[in-house]
């Protein structure tokens, strides 16, 4: 259960989320849409923790732990996992060497044992698989000279492989083509269960025929102004971000 | 450098801090008065029982020294070296050349064992690669002044292959020394060269015969161990026409509050169509992290690559020293001969390094690669500092030269200082540089998938130097990247 209280924070003294209240219950996942500027990039990097943030006011509890009182990698471990927009490139690292490296890191965080590099291979080939990705993607520095599509798709292989409890997907839609589209989304949904939660953060409706959300919330201005099912993200495809905040003033 | 026995969690072993090769040994040394003079050149001399011709060399090489003056166009900063404040030979105290490996004294081998050289000759080195099974490394040690035990000699002595302890080959293969030492490292090239000359002690001497091809990897471990001495050790590698060797140097020291002074030489020649592959992991005691203490490494390393088709090869992982002088370098003689230089310099805290190569094209169609990896953390200083110069005669050469610098941090610095000399109009010479700080982004991700601060710099600067690190031989590979990440704890807030 992802829980925001409140939740007010900065970018160089600008404010950019003004109170956010999110109850986002384990088991369910949740689209957050809105227009460019209304701050969903804000919330999927202040609950990951980036530097450059300030919070000004609020809370975000993971399953009761205090989300905003931990390192990156401490909410890693606790199960958070953040899908990027923009996936890093990381030259002369070995992707499958990252995963693994980044896998072993929240298993020992955990207090697990740690996969050698045989049992992750097979894991891994597993889930490549399941993404119709290349297996040569394993091998490939990670990021380095992808498409667009195959870093969206190397991020869901990360999320596959790393199994968290609360993923949030950063306009993860954005520059997929229709059919790169669907792999994501079948990575996500393979994922879907009583163990397993997202936030959605998407532009547009596209991206919600595949993944059928529980609930939709609407960002704008730094706060949400309208929750609401999945027919919310239709409403808004009809009549524009303007017509819904209006209408919540 | 571990044993493969030993399988300590690299992890465990990254979160040990500080240097933890820096306990000293008690251990009887024999030690010569402090100061340079010809007394203490002819003691050097007469404990090694050397020839005539060598001490006249010796003598050649301190008269040279004591006309020339140090060096300061290096960006380094430190205090002046006294060099009469140094011993200049220091010996474990035992009966000289130890003929067998039981014959040492149990404290240096309980030394070794500590550093993980595998002195005795079923031991392997990390990293062993499973479908080759076991895989063999010679090695020799050396300890202050002298080697101390030379492995697996009798195995390369039946390929024809002579890897002993210099101090011995000029006992026991002089015409060899005679002919080669001082051949591409003249006594009088420079001062720390000549410094060398005159009071080498030991170092390594290999030497393959035509036609063989080393059937091992053969390996040096220096280490220093006595207070206030100067390590000056000196190695030769001779591949004659159609032989191939590499070799491999690993360097450390204790820690002391004190700076030691380690001035070496390393000369390589290379006839037709050999191949020399030289690595180094340099590891030396860098200070602490206030600047105290750290060895002033002020090394001169040439290949001359004098046959034709021959090849040398340089890589260089340098982590350690608070002053590191260094330019390995090739003069390509021989016609479509090829000279390399793969290098990552590492410093953090206050250590200062400049570093480089020189690739001297003089033989037609001539190539030269350089590829040279700068990382600065903490409020240390990073030169990369190289020549390439092209000859008259090297119609159709060629040199690339590849040279990035990371920044960790905002007050380290990053220098790149390149000279390019070309007097052939048909030579193609390219120079790339590029200069960049550690990414927030990179960092980010890396900790957003689970990565500690510590391990996700680590991971980029590993990635950072893979073009290099892909030169060394495996087991020192994994060696090198453990030690990249040990030497930047505590770099990054």
């Amino acid at each position: 259960m992802l829980e925001i209280t409140g939740l007010a924070a900065a970018i160089d003294g600008k404010d950019i989320l003004r109170g956010i209240d999110l109850k986002l219950p384990q088991g369910e996942v949740h689209a957050i849409m809105g227009p460019n500027g209304s701050g969903k990039s804000t919330l999927s990097y202040v609950l990951a923790g980036r530097d450059g943030y300030e919070v000004t006011a609020g809370s975000a509890r993971l399953d009761g732990a205090d989300l905003l009182a931990m390192t990156p990698d401490a909410r890693a471990a606790a199960g958070l996992f953040l899908a990027f927009q923009y996936p890093v490139e990381l030259p002369g690292v070995g992707n499958a060497n990252f995963l693994r490296t980044a896998l072993n890191a929240q298993r020992r965080a955990r207090g697990e044992s740690e996969l050698d590099a045989v049992q992750f291979l097979k894991l891994a080939r597993a889930a490549t698989k399941q993404l119709a990705m290349p297996d040569d993607m394993l091998k490939r520095n990670v990021n380095v000279g992808f498409s667009g599509g195959e870093k969206k798709r190397n991020e869901v292989l990360q999320m596959a492989l790393l199994r968290p409890r609360l993923a949030i997907l950063d306009e993860t839609d954005s520059g997929l083509d229709i059919d790169a589209l669907k792999i994501v989304a079948e990575g996500v949904n393979a994922l879907r269960g009583p163990a397993f939660s997202a936030l959605v953060i998407t532009h547009y409706q596209r991206l919600l025929d595949y993944i059928v959300p529980d609930r939709v919330h609407v960002l704008v201005g730094g706060r949400i102004v309208r929750s609401g099912g999945p027919e919310l993200a239709l409403a808004l495809e009809a009549d524009g971000y303007a017509a819904i905040a209006a209408e919540a003033a | 450098m571990q044993a493969a026995a030993d399988t300590a969690d690299p992890v465990q072993a990254l979160t040990q801090s500080g240097y933890k090769w820096g306990f000293a040994t008690e251990i009887e040394t024999e030690l010569a008065p402090k100061g340079l003079n010809t007394d203490i050149i002819r003691l050097i001399s007469a404990r090694k029982s050397e020839p005539a011709w060598l001490l006249e060399w010796r003598l050649k090489a301190y008269a040279a020294w004591l006309t020339m003056a140090e060096p300061h166009w290096a960006m380094l900063a430190y205090p002046p070296i006294d060099y009469q404040d140094l011993h200049y030979y220091a010996a474990p105290k035992r009966k000289p050349g130890p003929q067998s490996l039981d014959e040492v004294d149990p404290e240096l081998l309980r030394t070794y064992d500590k550093l993980g050289i595998p002195l005795r000759e079923r031991a392997i080195l990390a990293g062993v690669t499973p479908e080759e099974g076991t895989r063999q490394v010679a090695v020799d040690a050396v300890f202050d002044s002298v080697s101390v035990a030379t492995t697996f000699r009798e195995t390369l002595a039946k390929a024809g292959v002579i890897f002993c302890p210099i101090s011995e080959a000029v006992r026991e293969h002089p015409e060899l020394v005679q002919r080669y030492l001082g051949s591409v490292v003249p006594t009088g090239d420079n001062y720390f060269a000549a410094l060398n000359s005159a009071v080498f002690t030991d170092g390594s001497f290999v030497f393959v015969p035509k036609g063989v091809r080393c059937p091992m990897e053969l390996s040096t471990y220096f280490r220093i161990n006595a207070r206030n001495t100067g390590q000056f050790e000196r190695t030769l590698i001779i591949a004659e026409d159609g032989a191939q060797v590499s070799y491999l140097e690993g360097c450390t020291a204790p820690q002391r509050d004190e700076n030691q002074l380690h001035a070496a030489v390393v000369e390589l020649v290379a006839l037709n169509d050999a191949q020399i592959k030289y690595s180094t992991v340099q590891n030396w005691y860098p200070g602490d992290a206030e600047g105290r203490g750290g060895i002033y490494n002020f090394v001169t390393k040439r290949g001359a690559c004098r046959g034709a088709r021959s090849r040398i090869s340089w890589t260089q992982v340098e982590t350690g020293s608070a002053i590191t002088w260094k330019y390995p370098s090739c003069i390509l003689q021989g016609e479509d001969s090829v000279g390399e230089f793969y290098s990552v310099a590492l410093t953090n805290h206050r250590q200062q390094a400049d570093t480089g190569t020189k690739m001297i094209h003089i033989g037609p169609r001539t190539r030269s690669t350089i590829v040279s990896k700068g990382i600065s953390a903490g409020q240390s200083n990073n030169t990369y500092r190289g020549l390439v110069r092209i000859q008259p005669k090297a119609s159709g050469a060629r040199s690339h030269t590849q040279c990035d610098s990371l920044l960790i941090g905002d007050a380290c610095g990053a220098h790149t200082v390149p000279y390019i000399e070309s007097r052939n109009a048909s030579a193609k010479v390219e120079h790339e540089a590029t200069t960049s700080k550690i990414d927030e982004d990179q960092l980010f991700y890396c900790r957003q998938r689970g990565l500690s601060q510590e391990d996700a710099v680590g991971l980029i600067v590993n990635g950072f130097c893979k073009d290099v690190l892909k030169e060394l031989p495996m087991e020192f590979a994994v060696e090198a990247q453990k030690l990249l990440a040990v030497s930047l704890e505590g770099s990054v807030g």
